[in-house]
């Protein structure tokens, strides 16, 4: 049977111009219409590829079948069956790689827009759906989570959902981990993220904030105290480049930028956690969180924001989408570009960087092409504020006060097939297992734990 | 909510405060810090502990009101509640390794020593002490001092107490004296960089407690990096103590200035009681 061509419903986004002034969301969502005639382009095949694609296997042609239908609460309890987080997944996880890179529809004309209906769904029940009382008897099963990033939230949802009592421990005095210190509020509003928190201490889940595991309570006790523990502490350490002049003002990781920025809101005008305000802001590395600093930084008023990055386009980590995005309010890219030293003033102020020019080479281990030296190619970039975005290392508090657990030589938790750690009762995911990587990949590592821990305490 | 329990005046703008926090208080040992908040548009600032009491379940910080949300601090009163109170934090000391030390504090830094100098006393192997201040009023913790130093000298920058000069004078006069292991500092980082400069001409190891510019205090951030022997730790989690004879102090005095422009601005604001 010949298909009827449609093309894909665009995401609306405000203007370029005018977004890259403030930190409201860039994308502005679907209304009902554009939702469901985008579900209607969904050829509900009989073997899903899309759910192949999702690291939590959204149940994807039933949820579009529903809202298709105009069936939107439904379509929100078929999504949350495997996924308790649409409205974040629907705006930060990589689609174009997973579920959309999948969808048949991609072969004839563009693939469905699987993740835009996901938001509209998600948004949706955060503003319609009563929360919904589990008929699941609540269980006298006790889990700790350590962290509440995507991975310990999933964790948390899935647990309480199947009756456990669910404790989160966050070091912060915020809950939300990398969604409220780490994306910022254009790309994933803070009060969305506060919602779906506020939806699972709803469903039972104990919150507790100010909690460093490893620091103020020790692993030893949360064994002793609960009948599982899930370690989903997230990414730690940001690992900076090792050239001269690191140690300059004005340079700093992402991590620190952005904490300031989201977490302590130094974007308002009268915070009193500052900011750097660089005029001429440089980002190292070319990920989504790159992308990120780049963006913030614009938002912050600097006259030029530059991204370094020492491969070439097609080998940048970040969403084409948000790349896309930070090209069109204005952010510069100098590709094939390495950097080799900080120059500061006397006062020890970073001034400018000094980068050489690279080209592709073979392939290496990643199966990125290498870049090698442009010989005698050096050049100077003015510079006020280098953000270095290249990434994490695990985080060190929990292994190096809990000698038992077992890490790999970079740090990161050891867990089986199972998520379980190399200590009995102890199970981990997201970042801190993994490295750097994405929300939902965290959020499959939660819900896998989640399943492997009910399944021990017979949930 | 974390309730202040007591209030110490100290010296005029200095102030100690027992705060309930019972989980801290039960893992705290000394040279670990902890990070607080005074409300819900607080900046997160860290201080060391100075005491903890498990029983009590308090822990005690010493705060000089010196930028915004100490000042802030100095507005509250015994019964009031911090918003967020999180440790303890960093390595603790450790001292184990030595015999014959010298303690030496700095400003509100005194404080932090106190807690080593009653240790080392109990382990029999009491610390001379040397306390200096800017002034009279600022020396604290003196009868405490005397009652756990081996020795107690006092200085005083302009000579309004004991004696004029500064830590690094009293320390020059000891080293030439007495035989030392180990120097244990805390203070200004002017002070520590000082006391280093001293003790590394004479051979005598010397351990630091880095005050350094930090966001959350995991090791997540990377703003309290330091240069140590060349390698980048971070004061959050390697530290806070170090050697200080291999810290860059130029760059750590330097990074500690990074938003002072801000703190300024905030500081005129705190005063104006916004």
């Amino acid at each position: 049977m010949a298909v009827e061509k449609k093309p894909r419903n665009q995401m609306p986004c405000r203007d370029p111009k005018e977004r890259a002034g403030d930190f409201k969301e860039v994308s502005l969502g679907y209304d009902l219409q554009t939702a469901k005639a985008e579900a209607m382009r969904c050829l509900q095949c009989k073997n899903p590829l899309c759910r192949s694609g999702c690291p939590v296997s959204v149940r994807i042609p039933e949820f579009l079948h529903a809202v298709a239908n105009g069936e939107i609460e439904k379509a929100g309890e078929i999504i949350n069956t495997t996924n308790s987080l649409p409205a974040v997944c629907g705006r930060v996880c990589p689609q174009e790689e997973q579920c959309e890179k999948m969808c048949i529809r991609g072969k004839m004309d563009a693939p469905v827009a699987i993740g835009n209906v996901e938001r509209f769904v998600g948004d949706y029940m955060l503003k319609n759906a009563a929360p919904k009382k589990t008929d699941k008897k609540q269980s006298d099963k006790r889990v700790a989570v350590v962290g509440s990033g995507p991975s310990s939230l999933t964790c948390a949802a899935s647990l309480a959902a199947k009756g456990a009592k669910v404790t989160v421990f966050e070091a912060f005095h915020k809950a939300g981990g990398v969604l409220v210190y780490g994306i910022p509020e254009f790309r994933l509003p803070k009060s969305l993220v506060e919602s779906e928190i506020n939806k699972l201490a709803a469903a039972g889940v104990e919150i507790v904030t100010n909690t460093v595991i490893g620091k103020t309570l020790t692993m030893e006790e949360l064994i002793a105290d609960f009948d599982a523990v899930f370690i989903g502490n997230g990414a730690g350490l940001p690992v900076f480049l090792g050239i001269e002049g690191e140690g300059l003002n004005g340079v700093v990781s992402a991590n620190e930028y952005l904490t300031r920025v989201n977490l302590m809101k130094a974007y308002e005008k009268d915070s009193i956690t500052p900011v750097y305000r660089g005029k001429n802001v440089c980002v190292i590395g070319a990920g989504n969180v790159a992308m990120d600093a780049a963006r913030t930084a614009l938002r912050l008023n600097a006259e030029s924001v530059t991204v370094v990055y020492r491969r070439g386009r097609e080998e940048m980590p970040a969403r084409k989408e948000e790349i896309h995005h930070a090209e069109e309010e204005g952010v510069r890219f100098e590709l094939l570009t390495a950097p080799l030293k900080l120059v500061g003033s006397e006062s020890r102020r970073v001034t400018s960087l000094v980068c050489e020019r690279m080209t592709l080479g073979e392939p290496d281990a990643s199966g990125r092409r290498r870049p090698v030296k442009v010989s005698g190619s050096e050049f100077e970039i003015k510079t006020d504020l280098v953000i270095v975005a290249l990434g994490t290392s695990p985080n060190p508090l929990i292994k190096d006060s809990f000698k038992q657990l077992k890490t790999t030589e970079r740090g990161a938790i050891v867990v089986d097939e199972n998520m379980q750690t190399s200590v009995e009762k102890v199970y981990a995911g997201g970042d801190a297992v993994t490295g750097a990587a994405t929300v939902i990949l965290a959020m499959g590592a939660g819900r896998k734990a989640a399943a492997a821990i009910a399944e021990k305490l017979g949930l | 909510m974390y309730e202040i329990l007591k209030i110490r005046r100290l010296a005029p703008n200095v102030r100690e405060y027992a705060v309930y926090a019972p989980e801290v208080a039960k893992h705290a040992k000394a040279g670990q810090f902890i990070i607080l908040r005074v409300d819900e548009n607080g900046e997160r600032v860290p201080f060391t502990i100075c005491d903890y009491d498990k029983n009590a379940g308090t822990v005690t910080v010493l705060v000089q009101e010196v930028g915004y949300t100490t000042m802030l601090m100095g507005r509250l009163n015994e019964g009031d509640c911090l918003k967020d109170f999180v440790g303890p934090l960093g390595k603790p000391t450790d001292l184990s390794g030595y015999k014959n030390i010298v303690l030496i504090g700095g400003g509100i830094g005194t404080a932090v020593i106190y807690p080593q100098a009653k240790q080392l006393k109990r382990e029999g192997k009491a610390a001379d002490v040397i306390v200096g201040a800017r002034n009279k009023e600022l020396i604290m913790y003196e009868a405490e001092f005397k009652a756990a130093a081996r020795e107690l000298y006092l200085t005083t920058d302009d000579g309004s107490y004991v004696r004029k000069g500064f830590v690094t004078d009293v320390l020059k006069e000891l080293l030439d004296k007495k035989h030392y292991d180990c120097v244990f500092a805390v203070g200004p980082m002017p002070m520590m960089k000082a006391v280093c400069n001293v003790t590394k001409e004479a051979g005598v190891h010397t351990v630091v407690s880095m005050n350094s510019i930090m966001v959350d205090g995991t090791g997540m951030c990377g703003g309290c990096r330091v240069s140590v022997g060349g390698q980048r730790k971070y004061a959050c989690v390697d530290g806070p103590e170090f050697d200080g004879h291999l810290i860059d102090w130029d760059e750590a005095i330097s990074r500690l200035g990074t938003y002072k422009e801000h703190e300024a601005e905030c500081r005129l604001r705190a005063g104006k009681g916004e």
